[in-house]
């Protein structure tokens, strides 16, 4: 709480003396007091956090109201665009288009990659599912206060519901993502089935990184100006435009162990593993297999974990 | 004393303090704003709002309590701390299950048209897809939204304030509810629909075991209520059987106007 709560505590009346002098009728002597009273007939505080196991139902609860949310949200993301639904397919294919020009043509950053489009394409679709997933996050307790203050359901269910529509938008840049790699050469081969497990993971991060800055935002909107410039920063050390360990062969090993561990790294690698022949085992940053569960389960535990123990607190805007 | 009812809501020394950001006061200068955040102050732009000062009741089964006051007296915060929607800045309410607050101030997603908006109220009141199914039709027909053409197909920004409000008490009295809060719900809409809400929240009372109004209209409150309680800027200034407090809080409005 900040200072300006303690300041309003000031002018309250005291409260020895809860009850008005002109209430109707005047409380009799022998009546008990309030708390008292609702402990007697066992009623329960009103908005209060169910404990960690019921919340989790609860939220489980609403798994279709989340699943519903998601897919009107991204639904209506786009109602009142000429293209309409399309831009869902173009954004992704117009950013990659712009790193392969700064960073491909302009730049060169493809020194030692061997089919860079495919590489610079999946770590832009992947790094921008997380990125996107952050950015909505930022609103998905301010942007719904109306809807927060008019029903009662675990909070949960609006950032899950973000992650969702992100993760809508994310299948479907994949099958463009698909369709550029077979394009540039890459063959189809059994290991794009590993594409299943790390977009799970991938997403149980994710969601745990959101219901975390969901918790943050709720309580300072300033966050929202300053994610995209955090987000950009992560990018860059996140081997999307470039191949770190091409970066870091003349750095100390310290830069290149924090860069491996970097989770959008681990699973960006995973991904282009997974779709591109072309990226060989070796190349993929070290204990990869065990880094990639290890973030998502911390993330995904903790970030709702996070969220719950705030869950009586975000009405208050 | 006879032995009085099980209580179902009790509210004890409640005080809520809501923050609102944005109140235009002070200069809004990047600079100002700079040198607020070097010398530690709050900004200006946001403002504490003491609007419920140490509120006590109890309320028993079977009780309608009717809640009236002046605009800006705190009634609508006090229920929504009732429902547990704005947590008490100090004190505490107890219920007897979850309360369920029917306003008309629901809002819903502008974008999607009625037909979505109903699904989703319904899932997030916490229904199955099967009941929401099966309350859909019933729902649609009571706010009257289709009574002149197709109009639950299309986005809710397309409708009038009074059409809006019709859907938004449509779907949250579509379930029923153990503690019923009820805000203004029943001064929108055309008089149709006013005797259409009625009836219904009649049925809810019903099944409901305790329920409040929120309502200017004290005719209203004088056909659906024993007890009144009237609250003035946040504190309880009269709290008993509706002739009486009603009576008071008339002559009242009367002297200041």
């Amino acid at each position: 709480m900040g200072e300006g709560v303690e300041t309003a505590a000031t002018d309250l009346p005291g409260s020895a003396s809860p009850v008005e002098p002109d209430r109707w009728p005047p409380p009799g002597p022998d009546e008990p007091r309030p708390a008292e009273l609702a402990r007697r007939y066992g009623l329960g505080v009103s908005g209060a956090r169910p404990g960690l196991g019921r919340y989790l139902r609860q939220v489980f609860g609403r798994r279709h109201f989340i699943v519903a949310f998601a897919s009107s949200k991204l639904a209506a993301q786009y109602t009142t665009a000429r293209l309409g639904q399309l831009w869902q397919v173009v954004t992704p294919l117009v950013n990659a288009a712009v790193y392969f020009l700064i960073f491909g043509v302009l730049l060169g950053t493809h020194r030692g990659i061997p089919n860079f489009i495919a590489y610079l394409c999946t770590g832009v679709f992947v790094f921008n599912f997380t990125q996107q997933a952050v950015q909505s996050a930022t609103r998905s307790i301010p942007g719904n206060l109306s809807l927060i203050r008019a029903l009662q359901f675990p909070r949960a269910c609006l950032p899950l519901a973000a992650t969702v529509t992100k993760l809508q938008q994310f299948a479907l840049s994949l099958l463009v993502l698909a369709g550029i790699v077979l394009l540039t050469g890459e063959p189809l081969t059994w290991r794009w089935l590993l594409v299943v497990p790390s977009v799970a993971l991938l997403a149980l991060f994710n969601a745990g990184l959101v219901l975390i800055v969901a918790r943050l935002a709720a309580k300072t909107t300033d966050l929202a100006q300053l994610v995209p410039f955090l987000t950009r920063i992560w990018m860059y050390g996140s081997g999307v435009f470039y191949a770190p360990q091409v970066v870091t062969r003349h750095l100390p090993h310290a830069v290149a162990a924090v860069l491996d561990a970097n989770p959008a790294y681990v699973f960006i690698s995973l991904m282009r593993y997974a779709l591109m022949d072309s990226v060989p085992a070796g190349s993929l940053p070290h204990h990869v297999w065990l880094a990639a569960p290890l973030w998502a389960l911390a993330a995904g535990v903790g970030g709702f974990v996070y969220f719950w123990h705030a869950e009586e607190e975000y009405g208050r805007g | 004393m006879a032995e009085q009812p099980t209580p179902t809501v009790v509210v004890d020394d409640v005080h809520v303090v809501y923050r609102v950001h944005g109140a235009g006061a002070g200069r809004s200068t990047p600079t100002a704003a700079f040198s607020r955040l070097v010398r530690r102050q709050r900004s200006p732009g946001m403002r504490e709002v003491h609007a419920v000062k140490g509120v006590t009741l109890v309320a028993r089964k079977g009780e309608a309590i009717g809640l009236i006051g002046s605009n800006g007296s705190g009634k609508s915060t006090l229920l929504r701390a009732i429902a547990g929607l704005l947590p008490p800045h100090r004190g505490t309410v107890y219920t007897n299950g979850q309360p369920s607050l029917l306003g008309v101030n629901a809002a819903l997603m502008n974008d999607l048209t009625g037909e979505r908006n109903v699904v989703l109220g319904c899932l997030a009141m916490g229904m199955t897809p099967a009941q929401v199914r099966q309350h859909y039709q019933q729902i649609v027909d009571f706010s009257g939204i289709n009574e002149r053409g197709d109009f639950i197909s299309l986005p809710m920004r397309t409708y009038s304030s009074g059409m809006a409000a019709r859907l938004r008490f449509a779907i949250a009295a579509a379930k029923s509810h153990d503690v019923l809060l009820i805000d203004e719900a029943l001064a929108t809409g055309d008089a149709a629909f006013q005797r259409r809400s009625e009836r219904r929240v009649r049925e809810l009372r019903r099944n409901a075991g305790t329920v409040f109004v929120v309502n200017h209209q004290t005719r209203t409150i004088r056909d659906m209520c024993e007890r009144t309680i009237w609250l003035e800027s946040g504190v309880v200034r009269m709290d008993g059987p509706t002739d009486e407090v009603v009576g008071a809080y008339e002559e009242f409005a009367r002297n200041r106007g």
